[in-house]
């Protein structure tokens, strides 16, 4: 059984139809249950619900304090390298871009280790492009045994690996694992994925859960919102984290809901996203699944990111370079996506303690 | 009041508070000293001991007994590792053993907490173990050497209050060591409720963490647990199904006949 079966079940789903027919007394009656099953989730993200954000807000609120409390969680991505051989329509390290490739040499992520920990933080999530070639797993575990000396919880963000390979980087040191579906929808899946080895829906969606039984401690997921009409992919990723959350519950699973940000390239056909539809988002996920933590990154704004701390909100980059090397050289290789809260750890701290709420730089250690 | 002995070290407060949660480190001193509580608890996996403001530990008195816990421990091992790194990190030999491999409910793994106990009592420790409140469980994890038996009152951070009455009670009847109710517990008067059952104290976190007010909350949850420990102690009258008239209406025939 993989979560490709419960995707099926949804293929040829009418969603159309189906938010036509839930009513507002529906939306009230759902709100008011302790535990909420598939179709409620999903009629929490219909147009409807729209009209009932504060009553979800509230009740969102009221979860995330009860399962989280006051306290966000801190980290920050650390880019190794930008060299990709996938063309994916969307992203900025498209092989087909001519974009400055960059990857960081041992010595250039020690550095950049050194100036990232000494911001105060203590998680780091390391991101490279997918090539084999550049990017090797060997290259990666010796990056992970430098990253130990100076972070608590090191986090992956990479491609696509086997369960054999996830034993082996968390042997090396690595706790938590982010690897995004990208979209759930599996033409546009296609559609997008024009090239490279991540045009395999199958084996990417099946990531996650390699990760989860190679006894990885967290794993995230998410839809890059944008490529498909959100609602569906809204829907889509709460089953994954369902999914996930009921068969390994050893695992702490999260959630992350990225919008397509501006990138080298260009993308034109984005499905609109609005800061309400990205709050909808959040507020039925946690009524859904009120254990799983939720990540916002740099890519939202800092006001709107301020505003999302008290709605569900669990963990948020800080202090945030896209760039290979860019906490740390003049010689930096280029972004993947252009990141929209600039502010340092520093300013982030301050913030998420002006909003009433303790800012944790450290919630996990080398065990 | 009576004293609460564990591992060989006398209390004056029955009142255990946790420190997750809170809106803001610097609050915690405040809390302390306003429920005058002797026993704090942190997860050991959020102590920095590299920075000193981002540092838990500066926050909270020395003469406070530190109940480090192994909270993200998915078995027994974990468990073990991380009460040996508390201790190596001169946090005392206090250990709260949490060993949870839910992440649905955050429900504890009973059987794993009892390996882990066995192991650490035998190391010296003074071991807390947080469990789901059963009888066999309980039973052993004092064969295995535990100090005190934390059942949860409800599933931690719901606040519900003490949905596991009727299993706490037994483990309260029939354990010798002392019951610490923990987790679940959202009011003052749940705190209470489960100290006129016969608790020897209870262990407070979100409750207080999450309140507008932490500092009157705690120092609300504290006169709680003293009224009720004190009920307690001065023995409940019965409950009955009927009122019972002061002036009863059948007394004359108790009178003989007339």
């Amino acid at each position: 059984m993989s979560f490709y079966n419960c995707y099926e079940k949804f293929k040829n789903f009418d969603y159309d139809s189906f938010f036509e027919k839930v009513t507002e007394s529906d939306i009230l009656r759902i709100l008011n249950k302790n535990k909420i099953d598939q179709y409620e989730f999903l009629a929490l993200l219909s147009p409807v619900a729209e009209n009932f954000l504060e009553e979800m807000a509230q009740r969102a609120n009221i979860l995330s304090l009860q399962h989280f409390g006051k306290a966000i969680l801190l980290f920050t991505p650390m880019y190794l390298a930008n060299h990709c051989i996938n063309q994916c329509a969307y992203c900025g390290y498209n092989i087909n871009n001519n974009i400055k490739r960059k990857k960081l040499t041992l010595e250039e992520i020690e550095k950049e280790a050194i100036a990232i920990a000494s911001t105060g933080l203590r998680h780091i999530l390391i991101l490279t492009g997918e090539s084999p070639k550049d990017t090797p797993l060997s290259y990666i575990i010796e990056a992970v045994k430098i990253l130990k000396k100076y972070f608590d919880s090191i986090g992956i963000e990479l491609y696509p690996m086997t369960e054999d390979e996830y034993k082996k980087i968390i042997e090396a040191g690595v706790d938590s694992l982010t690897i995004y579906q990208e979209v759930y929808d599996e033409e546009i899946y296609d559609r997008v994925h024009i090239s490279g080895p991540k045009k395999d829906y199958h084996f990417r969606l099946d990531t996650p859960e390699r990760g989860c039984m190679a006894k990885m401690r967290n794993v995230n997921i998410g839809a890059l919102l944008g490529l498909n009409e959100w609602r569906r992919e809204a829907f889509l990723t709460g089953l994954h984290a369902d999914y996930l959350q009921n068969k390994y519950p050893d695992v702490a699973i999260s959630i992350s809901p990225p919008r397509i940000r501006p990138h080298a390239g260009c993308f034109e056909d984005v499905y609109p996203v609005t800061d309400k539809n990205l709050v909808q988002y959040m507020l039925a996920l946690r009524i859904f699944l009120p254990y799983l933590g939720i990540t916002i990154s740099t890519r939202e704004s800092a006001g709107l990111r301020d505003n999302l701390i008290p709605l569900g909100v669990t963990k948020m980059s800080a202090g945030v370079s896209t760039e290979v090397g860019g906490h740390s050289t003049d010689d930096k290789g280029e972004g993947q996506f252009e990141i929209s809260d600039i502010r340092s750890v520093e300013e982030v701290k301050e913030a998420i303690l002006s909003k009433g709420y303790q800012p944790i730089f450290k919630d996990w250690m080398h065990i | 009041m009576d004293k609460l002995v564990i591992g060989g070290v006398e209390l004056k407060s029955r009142l255990l508070i946790g420190t997750g949660k809170f809106s803001s480190k610097k609050i915690i001193p405040d809390v302390i000293k306003s429920c005058e509580t002797q026993v704090v608890t942190m997860a050991l996996r959020r102590v920095d001991l590299k920075a000193k403001e981002e540092n838990l530990l500066e926050y909270i008195p020395k003469d406070i007994i530190l109940l480090p816990n192994t909270s993200g421990a998915r078995n027994a091992e974990e468990a073990v590792r991380i009460a040996r790194l508390a201790r190596a990190m001169g946090c005392g030999n206090w250990i709260k053993i949490e060993v949870i491999s839910d992440n649905k409910y955050l429900l504890p793994d009973n059987q794993e907490t009892i390996k882990a106990t066995e192991i650490l009592a035998k190391e010296g420790f003074v071991v807390l173990p947080y469990m789901s409140p059963d009888l066999m469980a309980a039973k052993r994890l004092v064969e295995a050497g535990a100090a005190a038996v934390m059942p949860l009152g409800a599933p931690i951070g719901t606040n519900r209050g003490i949905k596991t009455k009727e299993l706490v009670q037994i483990l309260i009847d029939e354990i010798d060591l002392p019951i610490i109710v923990d987790a679940g517990i959202g009011r003052p008067s749940e705190a209470a409720e489960a100290m006129e059952m016969g608790a020897e104290a209870v262990l407070v976190n979100t409750a207080i963490a999450t309140a507008n007010d932490p500092v009157n909350m705690a120092k609300a949850f504290s006169f709680a647990v003293k009224a009720g420990r004190i009920a307690y102690l001065s023995k409940l009258g019965p409950t009955k199904q009927y009122a019972q008239a002061s002036s009863p209406l059948t007394g004359f025939l108790n009178e003989g006949e007339l």
